[in-house]
């Protein structure tokens, strides 16, 4: 299978600093990967230039071709004075049909906030009319900027659920960065953890233990990381049906 | 074309052409937070007026090279060092100094620079008029085409660059646009008030509006409507035209606020 985007020895400096030095990774179709580090690793540099905000200084960033790609950015501002409805946010800037539109709404859990005004909508609306927008071009890969930055602990768990439920629809791979650890290690099915460079990566398991990760995080978080897979399971037992891409997480907790 | 010989008719036709460019171009001033960037040009202008009289060339042009090289200025020396606003105080004021001096040292031709700072609507000629709806269907044509990639970029840098808009290059887009309506505007309503015929219609429109477009159409309409009636304002009291323009807007502006804010208590 070739993968949907490779980066081969990626650096990126800004003005003298390097921001990340030698970063290789490929993404295959369907995977969910998620990108851990600390502030200042480098992890929103690696998305922009994944989507090609950034350019690197060296290395190169190889998109399949044709792929579409659908992305979350880390915050949104949108100006007071600017109105804008979130059906018309949906058509920026290719128009789409109302039914496409609320398709999309629908599928991020925002089926209701068409005639909403975006500047009126509370953080996890916001972020739900966000990963619509993204929805929109039926995406292969869909990349994640710290999405619930501002949500609270169960607002960013139902958000990370519901990514992996639209995983399951749309079948696209997914790229995102975060650093609420332990809600997002439990949905991933690889993890890197970066910190200027790739530390180490792997299984969610295979990072939680591994000294590189305990030296960036300390190994508070593996007790969350338990709880929250308890809570994660405990929501697999009403909802039958989407088990079977998830079988390592109730051997994990069992 | 007897109906253009009449001086209040082509007044009132400029006027309209300068509201129709400015209204779009300044909903995108007011959601981008450029109103600086917009009077900096604009009063980078009279040097350009100063420049093209000395050098006998049209003061259109020599306007919209001064605006354009300004307008870029700003737009590379932005972000390394000085803030925004005090990197468009020292060039928007320092230009403006530099424009004054310069139409000093003019000695041969008495111009007359009360009607570029205020502008001399009432003076507009036939071929004034030709450039105007040339620049303001320009401009218009230009933000149409680039309507959607424009807002896109306006609303986030990294949502543009994921759709494969470039948000430099409709930045420069619009620097473009405002260089043409300063360049058209300074005869209406001269450097000084060009900033606020983008500005106030625009913010205006606001409580009206619940679409980026409806807004930009609100904004054209209440720029033409303080278009004619400030030229009717002008002709009665015998005021100032330019000046008049943007007091009967400015009285727009607050008459909407005000209904904006009972708009929104009655909805709450």
């Amino acid at each position: 299978m070739s993968s949907l985007l490779s980066l081969d020895g990626l650096s990126v400096a800004h003005g003298g600093n390097t921001v990340l030095s030698s970063v290789s990774l490929s993404i295959q179709a369907g995977e969910i990967v998620t990108v851990v580090g600390p502030n200042g690793s480098g992890k929103s540099t690696l998305l922009r230039s994944v989507i090609g905000a950034q350019k690197p200084s060296r290395g190169t960033v190889t998109r399949a071709p044709g792929l579409r790609i659908g992305y979350v950015p880390q915050k949104l501002h949108i100006d007071p004075t600017l109105p804008l409805t979130v059906r018309r946010f949906l058509s920026l800037p290719v128009r789409v049909s109302d039914a496409r539109a609320a398709e999309a709404l629908e599928q991020a859990g925002a089926g209701n906030l068409a005639a909403r005004q975006m500047s009126g909508l509370s953080g996890g609306q916001f972020q739900r009319v966000l990963l619509a927008r993204a929805l929109l071009c039926n995406p292969q890969l869909l990349i994640l900027d710290e999405a619930t930055q501002g949500l609270d602990q169960p607002g960013s768990a139902a958000f990370y659920q519901r990514i992996e439920k639209v995983r399951q629809e749309l079948g696209c791979a997914v790229l995102m960065v975060s650093h609420e650890l332990h809600v997002v290690m439990a949905a991933s099915d690889r993890v890197i953890c970066l910190n200027g460079h790739i530390c180490c990566e792997g299984a969610p398991e295979h990072v939680a233990s591994a000294p590189e990760y305990r030296a960036l995080f300390g190994s508070g978080t593996q007790g969350a990381l338990a709880l929250y897979r308890h809570e994660h399971n405990h929501s697999h037992d009403h909802d039958t049906g989407h088990s079977c891409t998830h079988d390592h997480h109730h051997e994990a907790a069992e | 074309m007897t109906l253009l010989d009449d001086f209040l008719i082509r007044a009132a036709l400029a006027g309209i052409g300068v509201a129709l460019a400015a209204a779009p171009l300044g909903c995108f001033v007011v959601w981008r937070r450029m109103a600086y960037f917009g009077d900096a040009t604009a009063h980078a202008s009279i040097l350009g007026v100063a420049l093209a009289l000395s050098f006998d060339v049209s003061v259109f042009a020599g306007v919209l090279a001064t605006a354009l090289a300004m307008a870029s200025t700003v737009s590379v020396l932005a972000g390394r060092g000085y803030a925004m606003d005090t990197l468009l105080g020292v060039l928007a004021h320092s230009s403006l100094a530099f424009g004054l001096v310069a139409v000093s040292f003019l000695q041969g031709v008495r111009i007359d620079l009360m009607a570029y700072l205020f502008g001399d609507i009432l003076a507009v000629g036939r071929s004034d008029l030709a450039v105007i709806w040339s620049g303001a269907v320009l401009v218009l044509v230009l933000l149409w085409q680039r309507w959607s990639a424009l807002l896109t970029a306006t609303l986030n840098p990294d949502l543009a660059h994921a759709a494969g808009i470039d948000p430099r290059r409709e930045q420069m887009v619009l620097t473009i646009a405002l260089a043409l309506v300063v360049a058209v505007a300074i005869k209406v309503v001269g450097v000084l008030l060009i900033a606020a015929m983008l500005l106030i219609p625009a913010a205006a429109a606001r409580p009206f509006a619940a679409t980026p477009e409806r807004m930009a159409v609100i904004a054209a309409l209440l720029g033409m409507l303080s278009a004619i009636g400030g030229l009717q304002l002008a002709f009665t009291f015998d005021t100032p035209a330019g000046p008049s323009i943007v007091c009967l807007a400015a009285g727009l502006f607050a008459a909407s606020s005000l209904a904006g804010l009972l708009l929104q208590r009655r909805r709450s």
